[in-house]
């Protein structure tokens, strides 16, 4: 079919599979935001954190079909990685910091991998938020190295290639977020393309039939959970160094379950709906709590339903469903 | 030549039932044979035995020589011990093409690769394309399995099969669920199989069971009751009261 409609069409097609419009449309997006709500860049850098995080989770969720309410423990493993380098060791270089934070984060992702792998569905969830809640409370003892409750703070990161400081208004680290999640985004794209991408496809599909075909299903959900870890640790050290403190929130129950909130609302196993859906869950959380602070909790709640019931293949899901549909109807 | 496959008192029981009783099997290169049985002779059971997705009591099964008892069965299928599913298990979201690439790429060992893409590489779209084509199923290639019909599906299976390149190939009931109209493709499809490759086929399906295999074994109560040639299959006496009395019944259901 692809064939027939000729090779503009064709090209278009190869473009959208590899995710170049995905990354022009983050990067405009990305400049939009910087010169459309310059007060509150650390409101945009703060989702494109948590961005990160709801990728990764995409990763393991909706690419693998592993179901997971602790992954948060992976980011706040990054955050406090890049957090404790910069702090007790003195490694205030933000690539540095980035890189020892995506290594924590893959670290992370092996070890809550190896337990959660262990187990399928239900028990597999409630090995999730264990390991979540067994990575916080690790972190609120060992107070000496994390600040415990009081938070990570005394983190400084210093400036990029020695060129860009991070200013008080927090354009270097919204720049910064936006390079890292552009950069992770492509690299994605390649991942959830290339023969390993299709084959965790198959386990989210049918572990059984992957078997049959003599891949281990075990072993494709581990790789993609210490990727699945890399991408959170860049995360949590994105969200270190732009807020320059590690609170014990970022490895916490709540924003594991907030993050697949996220996912779901935009739209699970499509790394664009899991982009979308953290952007439009934070600022819509961010406009109506500030508008009405003491019922927002209620009209996020409403808003979920809502998509659920209407949309249950989250925003960008659904709209990819209802456009095929129209396209479908034409040409018929 | 020696065996390709040889199962070796087999012994599987759940709850005292004895559902695989002291079976031994031994497959050639070459052989096209057919197991039957009445329903609750422990067919299946037998194939997730050899397959590894069950444990025997006791026995081994023998892969080219090579004891794999121990094995999961991602490493007999590794060995070349293939099946398919009585029951189409294919990923719903993927195309035709996908699901050849896949085990085409996992059979050479490059399926865990994280960049590229199958169809930059022209060796596997070759021979993606001749599976698909041998089986009548390129003009398919780019639908989503869920919007192609059940048959194509069962065909599709084959082809994922053969694309694993197998020594042995057990094929469960490979024509369930297909309209008798449709049986004849999926005949057309077997008789593609490399001819040095060993079948063996679960089946009820009789005329299939005919006209494909060069030897039938007979499965009864967890044992084997017969083993020979479809033309005496149907005289032996045991087998017509064991089987062929209960046929009639089993026939006008499927």
């Amino acid at each position: 079919m692809r064939t027939q409609d000729g090779s503009s069409r064709g090209l278009v097609q190869a473009l959208a599979d590899r995710g170049i419009f995905g990354i022009l449309i983050i990067i405009l997006v990305g400049i939009a935001g910087y010169y459309l709500l310059p007060n509150n860049l650390a409101l945009l850098t703060r989702i494109t954190a948590t961005a990160l995080l709801v990728l990764s989770i995409d990763l393991v969720t909706g690419y693998c079909g592993v179901a997971t309410l602790g992954h948060a423990a992976l980011f706040g493993a990054g955050a406090y990685g890049a957090g404790i380098a910069s702090a007790h060791f003195g490694i205030n270089e933000p690539i540095s910091m980035t890189l020892i934070g995506a290594a924590a984060g893959a670290l992370a992702g092996l070890i809550s991998g190896f337990v959660i792998l262990r187990a399928h569905g239900l028990a597999q969830l409630v090995l999730s938020i264990a390991v979540v809640h067994l990575a916080h409370e690790a972190a609120n003892k060992a107070s000496g190295w994390t600040g415990g409750s009081d938070g990570l703070s005394g983190i400084a990161p210093g400036a990029i290639f020695g060129v860009f400081e991070f200013d008080l208004w927090g354009r270097t680290a919204y720049v910064y977020g936006i390079v890292l999640l552009v950069l992770v985004f492509a690299l994605l794209k390649i991942l959830v393309r290339s023969p390993f991408g299709m084959l965790a496809r198959g386990v989210r599909e049918d572990s059984l039939r992957i078997a049959a075909m003599g891949a281990s299903a075990h072993s494709v959900q581990m790789r993609m959970y210490v990727i699945s870890g890399i991408v959170a640790g860049i995360g949590g050290a994105l969200s270190a160094i732009s807020t320059q403190v590690v609170g014990l929130d970022s490895l916490s129950f709540t924003l594991s379950a907030q993050s697949l909130v996220m996912l779901v609302l935009g739209g699970v196993g499509s790394l664009y709906g899991a982009i979308i859906g953290t952007v439009v869950f934070m600022f819509f959380e961010d406009t109506v709590s500030a508008a009405n602070p003491f019922h927002w909790l209620t009209i996020v709640g409403a808003l979920l339903i809502l998509v659920v019931l209407f949309a249950p293949k989250g925003l960008y899901g659904s709209a990819i469903a209802l456009s095929s549909r129209l396209t479908r109807r034409k040409s018929a | 030549m020696s065996a390709l496959l040889d199962v070796i008192h087999l012994k599987k029981s759940f709850g005292g039932l004895a559902v695989t009783n002291d079976v031994s099997l031994s497959l050639a290169p070459g052989d096209r044979v057919a197991l039957i049985g009445p329903n609750g002779a422990g067919k299946t059971t037998f194939v997730n035995l050899v397959t590894g997705n069950l444990k025997p009591d006791q026995g081994r099964v023998l892969i080219g020589g090579e004891d794999v008892s121990a094995m999961k069965p991602a490493e007999r299928v590794k060995r070349g011990l293939i099946r398919s599913f009585q029951v189409t298990r294919l990923f719903q979201d993927m195309t035709p093409e996908e699901h050849v690439a896949m085990a085409v790429l996992q059979r050479d060992g490059r399926s865990g690769r994280m960049f590229g893409h199958y169809a930059g590489k022209r060796q596997v779209m070759e021979e993606v394309g001749s599976i698909l084509d041998l089986l009548g199923l390129s003009a398919l290639a780019h639908l989503k399995v869920r919007e192609i019909a059940y048959g194509q599906q069962r065909l599709l299976e084959i082809a994922v099969a053969m694309a694993l390149r197998p020594k042995v190939l057990l094929l469960d009931e490979p024509a369930a669920g297909v309209p008798h109209s449709e049986t004849t493709r999926i005949e057309k499809a077997l008789d593609m199989l490399p001819a040095e490759l060993a079948v063996l086929m679960i089946d009820h399906d009789m005329d299939l069971v005919f006209r494909f295999a060069k030897r039938v074994v007979v499965l009864a109560a967890g044992t084997v009751i017969f083993d020979g040639s479809p033309q005496a299959v149907t005289a032996d006496q045991r087998v017509r009261e064991a089987y062929l009395g209960s046929y009639g019944h089993a026939g006008s259901a499927a």
